[in-house]
């Protein structure tokens, strides 16, 4: 099927909240520093940020600077904007972070065809602003 | 090991409203269709309704996850003198054949005689399903998710589904198999909402909803109400009909699997995977039996690639060739000879929450006891063992096995 091109849903549309535990992640975001949640003690990486390393159950956290890279591991096509029903081409995309094993995220990707996204595809952090001054990590191809 | 509680319970009733497309129940409330659903169930096993003394819910207790099912209220309406069980299952409509399970656990332990397994569902516009997780309120842990527009199920299966393509090749021919096979079962079901025969062609023009899902690999949006009553054997054996035995029951789930329906971080291959394994192997365990034993597979099916993942998890294939399985029509019903097609065991023969209608689980559950009674409308030639399961979502999950008395 042909989509044309990926967009990422618009920034003022979108509301996050945080807590204590996964606030530093999105204060790094507001800074264009991508990060992850590293356990303090093991060095273990869990995303989502929690309270506790699943592994060692220290509470010690780590916020290293990635590189802002990541692979795509799976996606969808969608073509309805969720908060208006209005067509609208995007792609949630979960991916791989570079110089965090084993962590993900949930983004869009643009700056191609929906069409062409596909698993294995290197992509690099591209910030969106959204509501309440914070600020999204997403991709673009 | 065999399980300690086999055999011991049995499904005596089961009773169920009308099916409604979304919305359309209106202006019934959903009280009243729970409580027609389980004096429907009551008549079915021969007893009042005034005889049931306790509840085993699952979904945490949710009607559709905003309405709340309240035992002190149900009691009310029922005029039920004294309850001594109340418990459910935590999560979502995975829990729904372990909340037979958790029944078995209250009447084992002597703390109930009758229990009832109940869920109600009216998806009025503020409640709808498909939209719940996109509706919901950002909070910590979803901010990692909802953004990024990934806010109804079928675009979170649709990513395990592509997922599944990338590794072992599956089709969405096969996910379409799943879909026509289901639907050839419900031509003859008074209740089912799709009903009409579908073709390869129609299922290619559905429109697709989340690449690589289109909307008839969407299970329905239903109102109407289903209800289930457990007890002892040896209770069962003064009810209406032949007992549907409680085999084997499991609910939980491994952590691979992971917070599924809330983050995608699950690793290779439990992330194309129906999340079952885990419960799977213990029914398997509990029972002695295998997936080629069952006579019919009721598979939770609330979208149509997740059937072909747990054929997979449950071992009716081996895992990345459920494509093939799907493909070779193994899933289908033969009306001619009551028996599956090509070696396979039948699944959904009442057509699945694809087709017949979706009250998340339950309709999987009477059809289950249908087919071991030996009184479904596509009955399976000789059932004695019925498997039905519920999920994949956020653990647990559950499986159960009925078995003919
Ligand atoms: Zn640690």
């Amino acid at each position: 099927m042909t989509y044309g091109p990926a967009r990422a849903l618009p920034g003022d549309q979108i509301r996050i909240t945080t807590n204590p535990d996964t606030e530093p992640f999105w204060q790094a975001a507001k800074e264009g520093r991508l990060t992850a949640c590293q356990c303090g003690e093991c060095g273990h990486f869990r995303m989502p940020p929690t309270a506790i390393c699943p592994e060692c159950g220290s509470r010690a956290k780590n916020w290293p600077t990635l590189p802002g890279t990541a692979t795509i591991f799976s996606f969808a096509i969608c073509n309805k904007n969720p908060k208006n029903g209005e067509d609208y081409v995007y792609v949630p995309v979960v991916v791989d972070l570079d110089g965090a094993p084993g962590t993900r995220l949930n983004a869009n990707v643009s700056g191609c065809d929906a069409e062409d996204v596909h698993i294995g595809m290197k992509v690099s952090v591209d910030w969106t602003p959204i509501q309440d001054g914070w600020v999204l990590p997403n991709f673009k191809a | 090991m065999a399980w300690v509680n086999q055999d011991k319970c049995a499904i005596v009733g089961v009773g169920a409203t009308d099916y409604y497309v979304r919305g359309k129940s209106w202006p019934r409330t959903i009280n009243d269709m729970a409580a027609e659903a389980i004096m429907n169930a009551c008549a079915d096993a021969g007893i009042s309704h005034k005889q049931i003394d306790g509840f085993s819910y699952y979904s945490t207790a949710g009607a559709g996850y905003l309405d709340k099912f309240d035992t002190a209220s149900l009691m009310e309406t029922l005029g039920m003198p004294h309850i001594s069980w109340s418990a459910t299952l935590t999560s979502g409509g995975g829990g729904c054949p372990g909340a037979i399970g958790l029944a078995t656990a209250g009447l084992m332990n002597e703390d109930c005689t009758y229990t009832v397994t109940l869920m109600a569902l009216q998806q009025l516009p503020q409640h709808r399903l498909g939209v719940v997780f996109g509706a919901a309120a950002p909070n910590p842990e979803n901010s990692f998710l909802q953004p990024s527009g990934l806010v109804g199920p079928g675009h979170l299966m649709s990513v395990l589904a592509r997922r599944h393509m990338h590794l072992y090749g599956t089709t969405q021919d096969a996910f379409g198999e799943v879909v026509m096979a289901t639907r050839a079962n419900t031509h003859n079901r008074p209740k089912a909402v799709r009903k009409e025969p579908l073709t390869k062609e129609q299922y290619d023009a559905s429109v697709m909803l989340a690449d690589p899902l289109r909307r008839l690999d969407f299970c329905l949006e239903t109102d109407g109400a289903v209800a289930v009553i457990t007890t002892t054997m040896d209770r069962a054996k003064d009810c209406r009909h032949k007992p549907a035995v409680v085999h084997a029951a499991a609910h939980g789930g491994q952590r691979e699997w992971g917070r599924a329906f809330a983050w995608m971080g699950m690793p290779d291959p439990h992330f194309a995977s129906s999340g079952h394994k885990f419960t799977a192997d213990r029914v398997w365990a509990q029972s002695g039996l295998t997936a080629k034993d069952m006579d019919v597979a009721l598979i939770y099916d609330h979208f149509s690639p997740m059937v072909l993942m747990q054929l997979e998890d449950y071992g009716f294939c081996e895992k990345g060739e459920g494509n093939d399985y799907v493909l070779s029509g193994k899933l289908r019903y033969d009306p001619a000879t009551g028996k599956g097609v090509n070696g396979g065991v039948p699944v959904n023969t009442h057509g699945g929450n694809l087709n017949e209608a979706y009250i998340i689980g339950m309709t999987h559950i009477v059809e289950g006891v249908e087919q071991v009674r030996g009184t479904a409308i596509n009955q399976v030639k000789d059932a004695e063992f019925a498997l039905v399961s519920g999920g994949p979502a956020s653990l647990p999950v559950s499986s159960l096995i009925l078995r003919k008395d």
